[in-house]
């Protein structure tokens, strides 16, 4: 079982309608993603986005080129993400984070709730002079 | 058979100090190299090895470091091994101001 | 200088307060020490061989008396008493304990420092040209960029779990003295043929297990397209550079593997996609930057007492002639303070040294220092009046050392002294070089060369672009020394060339001599640098002083 992290806290998973048909994506690390914007079909809803390791970083650099090239579906990091990673991945354009139940008890929700404010103190909204891409 | 095992002695930093420490025979931690348990038999070497690894909340990046039984225990056979136990060349500090204030 | 706003400030605290969650979270269990490494890295945290050891920034070198003096409280209170400045211009903390090291980077936040991105696979702090705002040869100070930079590199949500480190230098003078070739991506702020300003980017230099020159990889940047062109080049290289084996992850690689043309369409396109996100508060924000850095009120008044104790004293003269160099404003003069005493450690300064130079900046030198790449201090703008006076204090402190730019003005990184890396020992060599030359009473003769020292392949001590290299071995279990010549760290940057087998500990220095020694025999006159002997003369008549033996078996 997999526990879902949101600015709220923990919760279940509420997307039922898995990875297999169209409207879901389940992406490994060393995907392009400008191949993946040619991809991207209408009817896609959800993007997930595996971190391998949590030292693994591609999968920010992929969550924001996809809200670059315009994608506004869901987008969901899932596999080894720390909880200290939760507000990178805010900021590069993640919904949430699919942790494992195992991980969820070694870093319980407060340590994922610490790091809700990541709108806060953030340099690069400030020099773009925007909302954060995925606002 | 097998190649002959070199002697080892199971090594990490101290989590919170930073200092080199070396695993007793009796399942302390010394930071004195010569009271190290001498290992001679690599299936043990492995063991004391995993044990020293699941103490993760005292110390750091054990390994087995190669030694050679001396007069006062075991004694270092490389030279990054001599400047763990002793400390650096510039400044007496590190180990060898720990001497010098005993 | 830059002064942290509420923005900074804030930030900085929220991030020393995460950092000392993490601490608490790895002594509890909730972080293993696989994941806690790289988030004590990325806030500047190493274990060496015989403790933790921490890496502050001095942001593209610039520094205050308050910041000098808050350097010096960290070296006393929760170190031994002294600190190592780096060829990054960081300053390094080799004794802290894990549990004191949050309330260190509080103590650092009170004068506006911090350690972030010092280490870990992120960009590091943002190097510059150490007499930047003091030259006589620059376009415009660019340290404002270099603070942009900053500013945006900090915490960027993309770029904190690279497959590698990605280090950024900005210059803006004829002379390059920010070794610009050497970094995965240099800025230098140029002039086009119309006289408007912009910049010339270079990407995938590096020293390291493969050393490269940077190339041009877009020579003419308009000024408000330079983040998202950074970010665009970072992002490019953090999907498609290498994770499969981490000596082949630096984008130098991956410049080589794709080519550089290769490359330039890749961020071109990504550009496209990034630049109109950017709307123009990071060219208001810039604006805001330089007013940071408006130059001091220069003083006038007359410059004689300088002349008169240069005519008159003959240490001060030998001093004046080495460690100044020409200010932009005439009455002034840069002045580099050596922290290359013989046979001292290399960028070693006691406590008691620091806040001696925070005094003389506050009473010289307008309140401001300097780090430079060759782990010295430097107080850029002081009246040439007060020079007399300067140097009797620095005296007092055992900073008077007359050897900028000498063979005893040596680079070296911590080696097998401090380095968990380490394959030999740096600092007992330069130790002894510079004792060694100090004795022969040959330095001034000799003149200007640099020697450069690292204690491992990493070339963290820069021996690659050293006129004479020297890098640290371990040949089966013993230390060996290996020499390159000819290496240039400047606009003519080159990657210095092996001489042949290396020498163990004993014979280093004096192989070194020999070199020198071939050195003083070949010139024309003394005006010819070792360096502009050896591409007029070669390797042969080095390598024949380097290995009389082998020339005797030949012959
Ligand atoms: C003491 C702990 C240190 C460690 C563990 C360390 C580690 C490393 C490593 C692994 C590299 C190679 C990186 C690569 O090519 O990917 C490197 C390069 C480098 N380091 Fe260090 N270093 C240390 C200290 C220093 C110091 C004291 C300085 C300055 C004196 C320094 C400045 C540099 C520079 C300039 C490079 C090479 C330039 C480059 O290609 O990036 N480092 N270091
Ligand atoms: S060159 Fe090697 S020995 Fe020297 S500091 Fe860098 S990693 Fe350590």
């Amino acid at each position: 079982m997999t526990v879902i992290v949101t600015d709220t806290g923990f919760g279940p998973d509420t997307w039922t309608a898995g990875y297999q048909d169209d409207t879901a994506l389940d992406l490994t690390s060393d995907t392009d993603p400008v191949l993946l914007v040619d991809r991207l079909a209408a009817q896609v809803q959800m993007i997930r986005i595996d971190f391998p390791s949590f030292a693994d970083g591609r999968g920010f650099t992929i969550a924001r080129q996809l809200r670059l090239s315009g994608y506004k579906g869901h987008i969901r990091a899932g596999g080894h993400v720390i909880a200290d990673q939760y507000a990178m991945a805010r900021r590069a354009g993640f919904d949430d984070v699919e942790i494992s139940d195992q991980l969820a008890a070694r870093q319980p929700e407060e340590q994922w709730l610490a790091r809700a404010n990541w709108q806060q103190h953030d340099y690069q909204a400030r020099m773009r002079g925007a909302a954060p891409a995925s606002a | 058979m097998a190649r002959i095992f070199t002697p080892k002695v199971v090594t990490a930093n101290a989590l919170i100090e930073g200092d080199v420490i070396y695993l007793t025979a009796d399942d302390h931690w010394s930071r004195d190299l010569a009271q190290a348990e001498l290992i001679t038999d690599e299936a043990h070497a492995q063991l004391r090895l995993l044990k020293a690894q699941s103490q993760v909340a005292t110390i750091v990046g054990a390994y087995l470091a190669d030694v050679k039984p001396g007069d006062n225990g075991p004694e270092p056979t490389h030279f990054r091994e001599d400047f763990r136990r002793t400390g650096p060349s510039n400044y007496a500090h590190g180990k060898q101001e720990a001497e010098a204030n005993v | 200088m830059y002064k942290y706003n509420d923005f900074d400030t804030a930030f900085v605290t929220e991030r020393n307060a995460q950092f000392r969650a993490q601490v608490a979270r790895r002594i509890d269990g909730s972080l293993t020490e696989d994941e806690f490494k790289p988030l004590r890295l990325m806030n500047g945290l190493y274990l060496q061989l015989h403790a933790y050891m921490l890496r502050v920034a001095v942001p593209y070198g610039s520094l205050n008396s308050a910041q000098m003096t808050q350097l010096a409280l960290l070296a006393e209170k929760w170190d031994k008493g002294y600190g190592h400045f780096t060829t990054r211009q960081n300053i390094q903390f080799n004794w802290p304990k894990l549990s004191d090291v949050p309330d260190m980077l509080d103590a650092l936040a009170e004068v506006g420092m911090h350690a972030i991105q010092t280490s870990g696979n992120t960009i590091r702090n943002v190097t510059s040209d150490h007499f930047a705002g003091a030259a006589a040869d620059e376009i415009e100070d660019p340290r404002p960029v270099a603070e942009l930079i900053r500013q945006w590199s900090t915490d960027h949500p993309e770029f904190q779990f690279m497959g590698r480190k990605f280090k950024i230098a900005v210059g803006a003078a004829a002379e390059d003295r920010a070794v610009l070739k050497a970094h995965d991506l240099a800025v230098r702020i140029v002039q086009n043929a119309t006289g408007e300003t912009g910049y010339q980017i270079l990407v995938g230099g590096g020293l390291g297990r493969t050393p490269m020159i940077g190339q041009v990889i877009n020579d003419f940047l308009p000024r408000a397209d330079l983040l998202p062109y950074i970010e665009s080049v970072v992002s490019v290289w953090n999907q498609i550079g290498r994770r499969d084996n981490k000596y082949k992850a630096r984008i130098k690689i991956t410049v080589h593997e794709h080519g550089i043309d290769d490359i330039r369409a890749r961020v071109a396109a990504r550009f496209a996609l990034i630049r109109p996100s950017f709307t123009g508060a990071d060219q208001e924000l810039l604006s805001e930057i330089k007013t940071h850095f408006a130059a001091p009120n220069f003083r006038s008044g007359s410059t004689e007492t300088y002349g008169a104790a240069y005519k008159a004293d003959p240490v001060f003269r030998a001093w004046a002639d080495t460690n100044l160099a020409e200010h932009r404003n005439e009455t002034h003069a840069i002045v580099t303070i050596s922290i290359k005493k013989h046979g001292a450690t290399p960028g070693d300064a006691s406590a008691d040294q620091m806040r001696a130079m925070a005094e003389l900046a506050a009473k010289y030198g307008y309140d401001e220092l300097r780090i430079s790449h060759q782990q010295n201090v430097i107080l850029p703008h002081v009246h040439k009046s007060d020079l007399p006076a300067l140097h009797a204090r620095l005296k007092q402190h055992d900073l008077a050392t007359a050897n900028i730019g000498l063979i005893s003005d040596i680079i070296a990184c911590p080696g097998m002294d401090y380095c968990a890396l380490a394959t030999a020992r740096a600092i007992p060599v330069a130790q002894q070089i510079a004792t060694r030359f100090d004795a022969l009473k040959l330095e001034h003769d000799i003149g200007h060369l640099q020697i450069k020292i690292s204690g491992c392949i990493n070339a963290c001590g820069h021996h690659h672009v050293a006129h004479i290299g020297i890098l640290g071995l371990d040949r089966a279990g013993v230390e060996n020394y290996q020499i390159t010549l000819g290496g240039d760290a400047t606009w003519t940057a080159n990657i210095g060339e092996r001489a042949g087998p290396g020498f163990a500990y004993d014979e280093i220095v004096p192989a070194v001599e020999r070199i020198v020694t071939a050195y003083l025999d070949l010139r024309t006159d003394a005006e010819e640098t070792f360096l502009e002997t050896f591409r007029r003369v070669g390797m042969a008549p080095f390598k024949a002083a380097l290995y009389p033996e082998a020339v005797k078996k030949v012959a």
